[in-house]
């Protein structure tokens, strides 16, 4: 019934929260949590209307609302939205995960009228990147999300918050400006009237658009460039572990698992389709950073002396995981990398949680400070254990089916990628394993370990929904694979349009 | 060719006002110097309402002085816009810092009227006659904190130096004049377009008059007084100096190059493709190095500048269209952002050094928040009216495949977000050293700085109709 304006409503219910959150008097903790609260829950509610009216068999925009919204020299900015069976879930994923951020977020006092309003800021943002098709509009709430990122880690994060947050923000906000250049250079060829990323990548199918071979090469690195900072690729990562681990527990979660998914969603959804020709040409570079990604982030994730560090290059390893399948270019692995952005952001999501939860107790997160946890904190250890199980892919989980969809996606393009690929994979076992085993197995080390309380109602209740779907995830997948299944297919058919000669681009016209 | 009177209607008014003005000061008392101060407002809102009814009138009037026509409106109506706030935030300045309102105000809409008239003027007499009324007035108004040595240096630097940019410009109008054998921009058109065109002379002269104007809006190299002499004169006039003059200037040379010298665009783009990259560069370069706000917001005006010459070296419609629009996201920002400091600054203009915005940031919310977002606008983050007239200008330099220019435009941007988010830091992520009194806030201040939020924040988000409108005023 809401199907004109569904995806708005989901874009405006966390804005009129923070609209009534400001009006609010500050003094009233817990009246400005359940607002912020119900909010999201309410987000969370109207997106699973999403899942429900989601038809899987066409690869076309569902949901779709536009509007005029200005014209400049000729070409019309509209207010597009969108979404098919790439974006879908992570929509879900986004709306999923704020609730339990709120909800996690009881140890924040400081300013939390602020705190509460840049979370809702935030979730606008991050939803309009996943929703938006209009570039421009892509490209106003992909800056928008900035500032109140920005602001979460520099204002509640740790010690070295402001280096993080100038940190985080300078590397993002450089890339973005390229992006920015290459967005309106685009517009110089676009032959459509709007700005609309289907109706482009249509045309440049067709070849009613065509860009210069040394243009396009230009504007694919640019997009490349914005979108690997986000992911973050090899070589640009460094801003990620210094974010991670002074971001309060709720910014760690949101980065990990949602703001690192625009990266690759950017690449799945822009320089891919977009560019095809360059993205097929610049793939064995890409790999490759793709594998030291993999492997120097499981390196380094291994020796880290803090949980949180740990788990922040252990993003690294796993994004880049997911970057080597999207440029394996077939179904199998684009599917598997679409699936595993999901897991990473539930896996990763759920151990920052877990990470904050013990910081909340005992103000430390080292390795070393704990030993024989299991003892202490029974079901924290098996809410532990269960997403370091996700995280590494153990059968049964939702970890396996991404790795093995990704894996076996990129075997098929090219077996030693896949060799290494897998090595990361093992190595990604090692470190959490040996973590988990350091800090939960053998005797209770510290005695200031001795007191400490178990989980509560409010924390399982955070961690239940992503235990579960771990497990619904693990075994259902198909429930999750099937409506990705049109959309991926259809990024496929354009990277194979471009490996074919010309002839077969003449067939293509009427598409 | 008649008088036409209606048609300089708001230049009227505010010439007669004042007189007005000058006249009532001595029997208005030391009491009464605040009405004068309201009075000149009324006289300013009148202007600009004249200016809006007169919207959609064609032609030219003043014995084919001055045109009549959408782009003269729409950049009346953005200069009696900036004028009209920088009047409302003057008022409790002017209180606190003892100085005398009478004189201000008078000198405020002599200001006024010359920059209206430099955006209507269909001649370079015209032209001439409006830079100098402007520029005549600010020189006062620069020194009005007399007893501040900042202040007279400010006026000192900015009188000498505007001495010497106007001998240019004239020198110009006279070689102009000499080639083309008129000041009527109708009539320097046709003789542009004439076979055979111009002698050297002409481009001589019209190299002149880019200096005069590069002078004005602080074009690198001819930016060097700027700093100076924004960061001595009183806060308010900062703001006059800083949007209203350099809009006008922008305006005027609009005019110039878009309508009356067409035919002459290839030869000059060059140039303003310098001046762009060079005050880009210089701008936003040297406002990193600042530790006082006032200071920094003046190299970041000069880095702006660069921004609108970027349009400039456009040359084409939608260049002039988005520098339109960026003067009106501009004005709003920076008034907006000066007003900010002035609100938090302490009599005698002090605590404006970037030290004394740390740990504000929770103590005083609302001026706090309200500066983020202009600083974020001027900064040219999205969902701001900032980014959008960036957006804007850069698509046309793009459009003109001037490529090096955006990249250049780009990075220096990203140079800009530094210093920009640096007060944002200082505001929210530090603790304060000390315990500042909370400054007052007056309700006037109040509904200006939410006007100009509200603007920022809405043409950011939704840019259609100003955009429309700047598309009409392009229509030469």
């Amino acid at each position: 019934m809401f199907d004109g304006y569904l995806l708005s409503l989901i874009l405006a219910l966390p804005a009129l929260g923070a609209a009534v959150l400001a009006f609010l008097p500050a003094e009233n903790r817990s009246l400005l949590r359940n607002v912020a609260l119900a909010a999201c829950l309410a987000a969370f509610a109207a997106s699973l209307l999403l899942w429900t009216g989601f038809d899987p068999s066409t690869s076309n925009m569902q949901f779709v609302e536009d509007h005029a919204w200005f014209e400049l020299g000729g070409f019309q900015a509209r207010y597009a939205l969108g979404i098919d069976g790439i974006s879908l879930f992570l929509v879900l994923l986004t709306t999923l995960i704020m609730p339990l951020c709120i909800l996690a977020s009881t140890h924040i006092k400081k300013h939390l009228k602020a705190y509460l309003c840049s979370m809702l800021a935030l979730q606008v943002g991050m939803m309009g990147v996943f929703i938006a098709l209009d570039l421009v509009l892509f490209y106003l709430f992909w800056e928008v999300m900035l500032i109140p990122m920005y602001m979460l880690i520099g204002v509640w994060g740790g010690q070295r918050r402001i280096y993080a947050a100038i940190k985080f923000f300078l590397y993002t906000a450089a890339g973005s400006l390229l992006m920015l250049a290459a967005l309106i250079t685009l517009y110089q060829y676009n032959v459509t009237p709007n700005f609309n990323i289907v109706e482009i990548t249509g045309a440049l199918s067709d070849g009613r658009i065509s860009i210069p071979e040394g243009t396009a090469y230009w504007l694919f690195l640019a997009f490349f460039l914005a979108f690997a900072i986000k992911v973050p690729l090899f070589p640009f990562h460094t801003w990620l572990p210094d974010a991670h681990v002074e971001a309060p527990t709720a910014g760690s979660v949101i980065l990990a698992g949602v703001l690192l998914k625009m990266g690759t969603y950017g690449l799945l959804r822009f320089c891919l389709p977009l560019f095809p020709e360059i993205a097929l040409q610049m793939e064995p570079t890409i790999s490759c950073l793709a594998i030291i990604a993999i492997i120097y982030g499981a390196l380094v994730a291994m020796v880290q002396p803090d949980v949180k560090k740990l788990v922040a290059y252990s993003s690294v390893s796993h994004m880049g995981l997911i970057v080597l399948g999207i440029f394996a270019f077939n179904l199998q692995a684009l599917e598997g990398a679409t699936f595993q952005m999901l897991n990473h952001g539930i896996s990763t999501g759920g151990l920052f949680l877990l990470v904050g939860m013990i910081y909340d107790r005992r103000h430390t997160r080292l390795i070393e400070d704990f030993g024989g946890l299991a003892q202490v904190m029974p079901r924290y250890a098996v809410f532990f254990m269960i997403i370091t199980l996700s995280s590494i892919g153990l059968p049964g989980l939702n970890g396996f089916v991404g790795e093995y969809l990704t894996l076996q996606g990129t075997f098929l393009a090219n077996p030693v990628y896949a060799a290494f690929a897998a090595t990361g994979v093992i190595l990604s076992a090692v470190y959490m394993l040996w973590m988990y085993q350091r800090v939960f197995l053998g005797k209770i080390t510290g005695e200031a370990n001795r007191q400490l309380a178990d989980l509560n109602l409010r924390e399982m209740a955070v961690l239940m929904p992503l235990v579960l779907l771990a497990l619904w995830m693990g075994v259902q997948s198909s429930q999750f694979l099937r409506p990705m299944d049109a959309s991926i297919q259809k990024v496929v058919d354009r990277i194979e349009q471009a490996r074919e000669p010309q002839s077969f681009r003449v067939e293509n016209l009427g598409r | 060719m008649d008088a036409n009177y209606i048609a300089i209607l708001p230049e009227l008014i505010l010439c007669g006002l004042g007189i007005l003005v000058m006249v009532l000061i001595p029997s208005a008392g030391r009491e009464g110097q605040a009405r004068l101060g309201y009075l000149s407002l009324a006289g300013i809102v009148a202007a600009l309402v004249a200016s809006a009814l007169l919207w959609g009138n064609q032609g030219t009037a003043l014995f084919g002085m001055v045109f009549q026509d959408a782009f003269g409106n729409f950049s009346r109506i953005l200069l009696l816009f900036a004028s009209g706030s920088i009047a409302l935030i003057a008022l409790p300045y002017l209180r606190r810092e003892g100085i005398l309102m009478g004189e201000f105000f008078c000198l405020l809409l002599f200001a006024t009227a010359g920059m209206t008239f430099m955006a209507t003027s269909a001649d370079l007499v015209m032209t001439f006659l409006g830079l100098e009324t402007l520029s005549i007035a600010t020189y006062v108004l620069a020194g009005f904190r007399s007893k501040d040595l900042r202040s007279v240096e400010s006026a000192w630097k900015y009188f000498i130096l505007g001495a010497f940019s106007t001998a240019f410009m004239l020198y110009g109008i006279a070689f102009i004049y000499g080639t083309a054998g008129s000041t009527k921009y109708q009539a320097i058109a046709e003789a542009v377009s004439r076979d055979g065109g111009l002698p050297i002379t002409f481009a001589v002269g019209v190299g002149l008059l880019v200096v005069g104007f590069g002078f004005k809006v602080a074009m690198a190299p001819f930016h060097v007084w700027a700093p100076d002499v924004y960061q001595g004169a009183p806060l308010p006039v900062t703001s006059h100096l800083a949007v209203g003059s350099k809009a006008a200037a922008f305006v005027a040379l609009l005019r110039i190059f878009q309508q009356v010298f067409p035919g002459l665009e290839g030869d000059w783009n060059f140039v303003f493709w310098t001046g762009a990259v060079l005050t880009m560069a210089i701008g936003n370069i040297a406002a990193l190095a600042q530790s006082n706000i006032k200071r920094m917001l003046a190299y970041s005006s000069v880095a702006h500048a660069g921004y609108l010459l970027v349009g400039m070296a456009a040359g084409n419609p939608l260049g002039a269209q988005g520098i339109l629009f960026y003067l009106a996201a501009y004005a709003f920002m920076t008034i907006g952002a000066l007003a900010v400091v002035q609100v938090l600054s302490r009599p005698g203009e002090a605590g404006i050094d970037l030290d004394d915005y740390k740990g504000i940031g929770f103590r005083f919310p609302f001026l706090s928040v309200s500066l983020s977002v202009f600083l974020i606008s001027l900064a040219g983050i999205p969902a701001t009216a900032g980014f959008m007239g960036k957006f804007f200008i850069f698509s046309a330099a793009v459009q003109e495949r001037l490529y090096w220019l955006v990249v250049i435009a780009v990075l220096t941007s990203a140079i800009g977000l530094y210093y920009y988010l640096r007060v944002i830091v200082l505001m929210f992520m530090h603790e304060a050293e000390s315990e500042p009194p909370a400054p007052t806030l007056q309700p006037s201040l109040r509904a200006v700085i939410g006007l100009l939020i509200l603007g920022t924040l809405v043409f950011g988000l939704y840019p259609a109709p100003l955009l429309e409108l700047a598309n009409q005023a392009v229509q030469f």
